[in-house]
């Protein structure tokens, strides 16, 4: 009992950057996610771990931070707000082409444009299909608590280290804002730059060593033929992540007739949802993708067959629903609800979809 | 079990602190707990609403549109909550500001008059734990022992002395809440 803190999803996502070794934080304020600034500012790990914080003087400033940070394979992240996260793209695409790992916290709101800052889930494509220029892909964890929120950031260092890919944690305003008790981890040491090359090899630029080649650190080259190799390393790297590292959680799906899919806060609606129609006698579970990128396919797959249909539920205008349907490949049906604009939804509401989509009539 | 709550009022009146020690003292039980703010227009217009989910088992949803209980504190939040309350379910209020009283007859309304309780006690800043002692009284799906722990922990040490003073308030609240319908 007394290992556990209450905290914001914000402030979890602060925690555990302190005390998972990162070395490095660069942002700048948006709402919902200024917490997470404010909380390590308040926390100053600079004079506890050495860890930076360092509020940039923008989004496109603190993503080309990190750019940095990661090149020196130094554990660095950043966090903003969809519309600080589009101010970023050009960062990322340019980090995902150097393969450099880093993470980087989405704590949605509405779009698009300044939109609104209540929560949404419409940031899903940007997230999951590339989001800037190229071949691309993040490795995208969605978490559904504030535990979650704690736990994936080293989990996404973790697996960003091992890939050499830049990870995404997509949030909403809803984990972002809302408290739940946490049970906080031990203190990881922050890497020397000795072990970072002992641990994760030599690629970093820690300073040559005389018995071998320069580091380059770049996303450019001209050579046509040497590009497209490089491409299709990276999409074999893809295919080992979607092999490797899918992660999802399955809730009363086991008997299910339905299966609602969703992710994050959506997710904990669900839940609801879902007891609410076992009250009534509608056999229904819950499929929750932990990651977006991989995404669940296979899972998705294996229930072709033996459930009468799908129904995703996002704070969007349908943007999951896009994988969901080419997981089934039109073997089953696959309908959307949501909400848009920051109006949340309420678990009776995906009741009544459910119904009115797949029951009545 | 599971207590759903609604905490309603003005900006300045401890609304969000007054959830942050019920959750507090959730987890000193050993209980799942949520706190759910709103953070949008609305605060920025001057109310301040947040949602307290206590709970023996994992909590699914932390929005949801109706309530066990409802702890209203002003006009605006008394037009907005009061027909969201469960049937069967418990209506809090502090009468001071409030122009409409509720009139459902298949809920229980509590009325505790803590603005005027903690202004004649001297001290304006005890009003919502005022309030949370009538909370806990209607129910007391916390122990007292775990307020006291949960106040400790969401206050800073520097702040631990006035612990005494906001256990007072606390009974105080005990003992003047009174059932209006």
């Amino acid at each position: 009992m007394a290992d556990y803190m209450l905290m914001k999803g914000n402030e979890a996502i602060a925690e555990a950057a302190i005390r998972c070794g990162c070395d490095g934080y660069f942002g700048y304020p948006i709402t919902p996610q200024s917490e997470i600034l404010e909380t390590l500012a308040l926390r100053k790990p600079w004079e506890e771990t050495g860890m930076v914080v360092l509020q940039a003087e923008s989004e496109i400033a603190s993503i080309n931070m990190v750019y940095a940070g990661a090149g020196c394979g130094k554990k660095v992240m950043t966090s903003s707000s969809s519309p600080g996260i589009s101010l970023k793209q050009e960062g990322i695409t340019y980090i995902a082409g150097a393969e450099l790992p880093c993470l980087i916290v989405n704590v949605v709101r509405g779009g698009p444009g300044l939109g609104t800052i209540q929560p949404a889930q419409s940031d899903y494509f940007q997230a999951v299909k590339g989001g800037g220029h190229g071949d691309y892909r993040l490795i995208v964890l969605a978490p559904a608590s504030v535990q979650e929120m704690y736990d994936f950031v080293d989990l996404g260092f973790e697996l960003a280290f091992k890939y050499r890919n830049p990870a995404m944690i997509l949030s909403d305003g809803v984990i972002g804002q809302m408290m739940e008790k946490v049970k906080v981890g031990e203190y990881k040491k922050r890497l020397t730059d000795q072990e970072i090359v002992e641990r994760y090899g030599s690629w970093a630029t820690t300073g040559k060593t005389p018995n071998r080649q320069r580091n380059i650190i770049t996303s450019l080259d001209l050579d046509a033929n040497r590009q497209e190799q490089f491409n299709l390393k990276l999409q074999r790297k893809y295919r080992e992540i979607e092999e490797n590292e899918t992660r999802f959680e399955l809730i009363n799906c086991d008997d299910a007739d339905y299966i609602l899919v969703a992710y994050g806060s959506s997710s904990r609606i669900c839940q609801k949802a879902v007891d609410l129609c076992r009250e009534k006698g509608i056999k229904v579970g819950l499929l929750r993708p932990i990651t977006l990128f991989p995404f669940p396919t296979k899972a998705i797959q294996s229930f072709v067959g033996k459930v009468k249909g799908f129904l995703t539920v996002e704070m969007s205008a349908g943007q999951m629903v896009e994988d969901v349907r080419l997981a089934v490949n039109g073997q089953c049906r696959v309908e959307h609800f949501g909400h848009m604009g920051g109006v949340i939804p309420s678990p009776n509401e995906v009741v009544k979809a459910l119904e009115d989509n797949f029951i009545k009539g | 079990m599971t207590e759903e709550i609604i905490i309603a009022g003005f900006g300045g009146q401890g609304v969000l602190s007054m959830g942050k020690i019920l959750a507090y003292s959730g987890i000193m039980q050993d209980q799942e707990v949520a706190w759910m703010p709103s953070y949008g227009p609305e605060m920025r217009g001057g109310t301040a609403n947040v949602t307290v989910i206590l709970s023996d088992s994992r909590i699914s949803s932390p929005i949801i549109q109706e309530f066990d209980t409802a702890i209203i504190l002003n006009q605006q939040s008394m037009d907005k909550f009061e027909s969201r309350v469960k049937p069967g379910g418990v209506l809090i209020y502090d009468p001071n500001g409030i122009t409409h009283h509720p009139t459902r007859k298949d809920i229980s309304i509590y009325k505790v008059e803590a603005a005027d309780t903690a202004a004649a006690m001297n001290n304006a800043k005890t009003f919502n734990m005022i309030v949370l002692g009538a909370f806990l009284k209607v129910k007391p799906v916390v122990k007292m022992e775990n307020v006291i722990k949960g106040l400790k922990k969401s206050l800073p040490e520097r702040h631990h002395h006035l612990i005494p003073m906001n256990e007072q308030a606390i009974n105080k609240g005990m003992e003047i809440v009174a059932k209006v319908g």
